[in-house]
């Protein structure tokens, strides 16, 4: 640990010298370079424009904008329980969880809690909407350095994880299961066996991974040491999730807040690592996923009976007032800012996403680095377009 | 966020915008001695604060010392994740939900402007979140926006990840963040005109073609009552 602690403290002190050398070295003509918004290797339609001296960046500038709904602007015309329906499409991949901060504000505002087993059920359906996330960010992981069986090998896993949630919910992307005041169903039968048998696949496909990936030495030179983001700039951007955890930030909403959610209920443990680096976030990304299906079977060992519904009058009026409710996605820290006026529809909703913060240390980053290197910070900073642009 | 809600039957919200009287019996006492810290911390700035017991505090202070007094919870009190950076226009809609009829009569709207919590004065308000990361305790900053220069001192020089959400406040409500390096636009054209969150900016969708989820809140056939009429969710 100390001898990749000296070498990363090395890159980033070389990183931050760079942009400041090449100036003064020699005056060679620069060139714009211009990534995307169509390009493999970002994910969608992120444009990234990138000045450049040689193979060096000496400023780049993400251009968001290309994937806008102005989801903001739609709440405003829509009722509470039609909200979900737009926000579902804001992380695409991990749709579920994207619902329920949103029903957790409206609760609170209503002064409503969903009963245990749809706490339990919750929780269960977010963790699985970060495996079948998480586990597509590990498999594209490697094509981004050329390697093209990881990704093959996590299409075809998260099938199983994409299955279990079309089996609870009839929606492989985009659910729509969460309600105000609880679920729109109960389990089907065979569900839980099902769920156990999966997580002990997603597991060994985290191994498999670990092994394919994590041992390499292509990886390893590829991310060790490129794109530390210490500590202190993490929080001043607003990084969250495993990008935060990645930078040494002990801090998961998950354990750290008190939500009506069942994940305080079992036990399971936060990932850290103190690189900061591009192979910390995919470190800590790796073992997440893993705790994840260590989560969803601790939960189903435990899971209650009871309704899934409480009591809510079908025309949903949420009371005045404004709630604010945050919760640890497969992206980072996903929460909405809701204000209330008493209608039937919400004021004004600010959604907080989170690749929208982790993007925007892009400039900052990118400062430096040479130009292959920009496609693993970008895949190890992992973002859904759909979740900056919103 | 960190203690628990009060479980059971809580008692009914109280109002919104009365910060001063608390009806209910509930306490916040971490919250209170936050806000006595905050209140110590940032002197005559403080304009008025309010405890959303159990989940939020939320701080009102004075334009002038947005900036200042970010920069002093930042130092003092350990506030140094920033969260987000957004605004509110608290102008009733002039355009409803655009679920009305458009051949019948216009209905009169009510056009009062009402702040939320911890008051304010103007139409609309900046509001920010930064959080404590050891103690894992956030609040929300709110200041208003001069009504006339809609103008507030720019969180770039204390939290360098507020210059997009400030790029984007100013995209889409036209307040200008004064000490911010480049205010382009981030979604739309250079050249668009508007500032599409503003309430009096119509929502064009809505204004060419009546929405169809109107149908959802007609009663059901043999309906009883208002509130067993078919709601929305199903």
């Amino acid at each position: 640990m100390t001898i990749i602690g000296d070498r990363q403290q090395l890159a980033y002190i070389a990183s931050q010298a760079a942009d400041a050398r090449v100036n003064v070295e020699l005056e060679t003509e620069g060139m714009t370079l211009n990534i995307g918004p169509q390009h493999p290797a970002t994910h969608g339609t992120l444009r990234i424009i990138a000045r450049l001296d040689g193979e060096q960046v000496l400023w780049a500038e993400p251009s968001c904008g290309y994937m806008h709904r102005g989801y903001e602007k739609l709440t405003e015309v829509r009722t509470f329980p039609q909200v979900t329906a737009l926000v579902n499409r804001i992380d695409w991949l991990g749709s579920f969880a994207n619902e329920v901060p949103f029903i957790l504000a409206a609760e609170q505002l209503m002064e409503i809690e969903a009963p245990p087993r749809a706490q339990w059920i919750r929780t269960i359906l977010f963790e699985l909407s970060r495996i079948a996330n998480v586990s597509l960010f590990l498999g594209d992981l490697g094509v981004q350095l050329g390697a093209i069986t990881p990704v093959f090998f996590a299409f075809r896993d998260r099938e199983y994880v994409l299955n279990l949630i079309e089996g609870a919910t009839g929606g492989r992307f985009h659910p729509n299961f969460d309600r105000i005041g609880g679920l729109k169903d109960d389990l089907p039968a065979g569900w839980v066996d099902e769920t156990r048998a999966v997580m002990k696949k997603m597991r060994k496909f985290c191994d498999e991974i670990e092994n394919l990936l994590f041992g390499n030495e292509i990886f390893e030179s590829r991310t060790r040491g490129i794109g530390v983001i210490p500590r202190d700039v993490a929080l001043q951007y607003g990084m969250s999730g495993a990008n935060l955890r990645a930078s040494g930030v002990d801090w998961d909403l998950r354990r750290d807040q008190s939500l009506p959610m069942a994940w305080d209920k079992v036990d399971w443990k936060v990932w850290t690592h103190l690189d900061g680096d591009s192979y910390a976030r995919c470190w800590v990304r790796l073992q997440e996923t893993r705790e994840s299906t260590f989560i969803v079977e601790r939960l189903l060992d435990t899971l209650p009976s009871g309704p899934v519904m409480t009591k809510v009058p079908r025309i949903i009026k949420v009371p005045a007032g404004e709630a604010w409710v945050s919760t640890e996605n497969p992206l980072g820290e996903m929460g909405y800012y809701v204000v209330s006026k008493g209608d039937l529809g919400p004021f004004r909703v600010k959604i907080r996403s989170a690749s929208f913060n982790n993007i925007s240390i892009v400039p900052w980053l990118l400062k430096g680095v040479y130009v292959p290197d920009i496609i693993t910070i970008l895949a190890s900073l992992y973002f859904i377009l759909g979740d900056i642009d919103r | 966020m960190l203690l628990p809600l009060q479980s059971g039957k809580a008692s009914p919200l109280s109002s919104p915008t009365d910060s001063s009287a608390e009806a209910t019996p509930r306490q916040d006492a971490m919250r209170e001695q936050l806000l006595s810290d905050i209140s110590a911390c940032l002197g005559s700035a403080l304009v008025q604060s309010h405890i959303n017991v159990g989940n939020d505090l939320c701080v009102r202070v004075a334009t002038d010392a947005w900036a200042t007094s970010a920069a002093a919870l930042k130092t003092s009190l350990g506030f140094d994740y920033f969260c987000f950076l957004s605004a509110i226009d608290w102008l009733p809609s002039p355009f409803g939900k655009g679920e009305e009829d458009p051949t019948a009569e216009a209905v009169e709207r009510d056009t009062e402007i009402k702040q939320g919590l911890a008051g304010g004065e103007t139409r609309m308000q900046v509001f920010a979140r930064i959080v404590n990361h050891r103690t894992h305790v956030g609040i929300t900053l709110k200041t208003d926006v001069p009504d006339a220069t809609p103008v507030v001192p720019s969180w770039v020089s204390v939290f360098t990840g507020a210059n997009w959400h400030e790029r984007e406040a100013h995209e889409m409500f036209g307040i200008s963040f004064a000490g911010h390096p480049d205010l382009r636009n981030m979604y739309l054209p250079t050249d668009f005109e508007g500032h599409p969150l503003r309430k009096d900016f119509p929502l064009l969708a809505r204004m060419v073609k009546p929405w169809p989820g109107i149908v959802d809140v007609e009663p059901l056939p043999g309906g009883g009552d208002e509130d067993d009429a078919e709601g929305s969710a199903e």
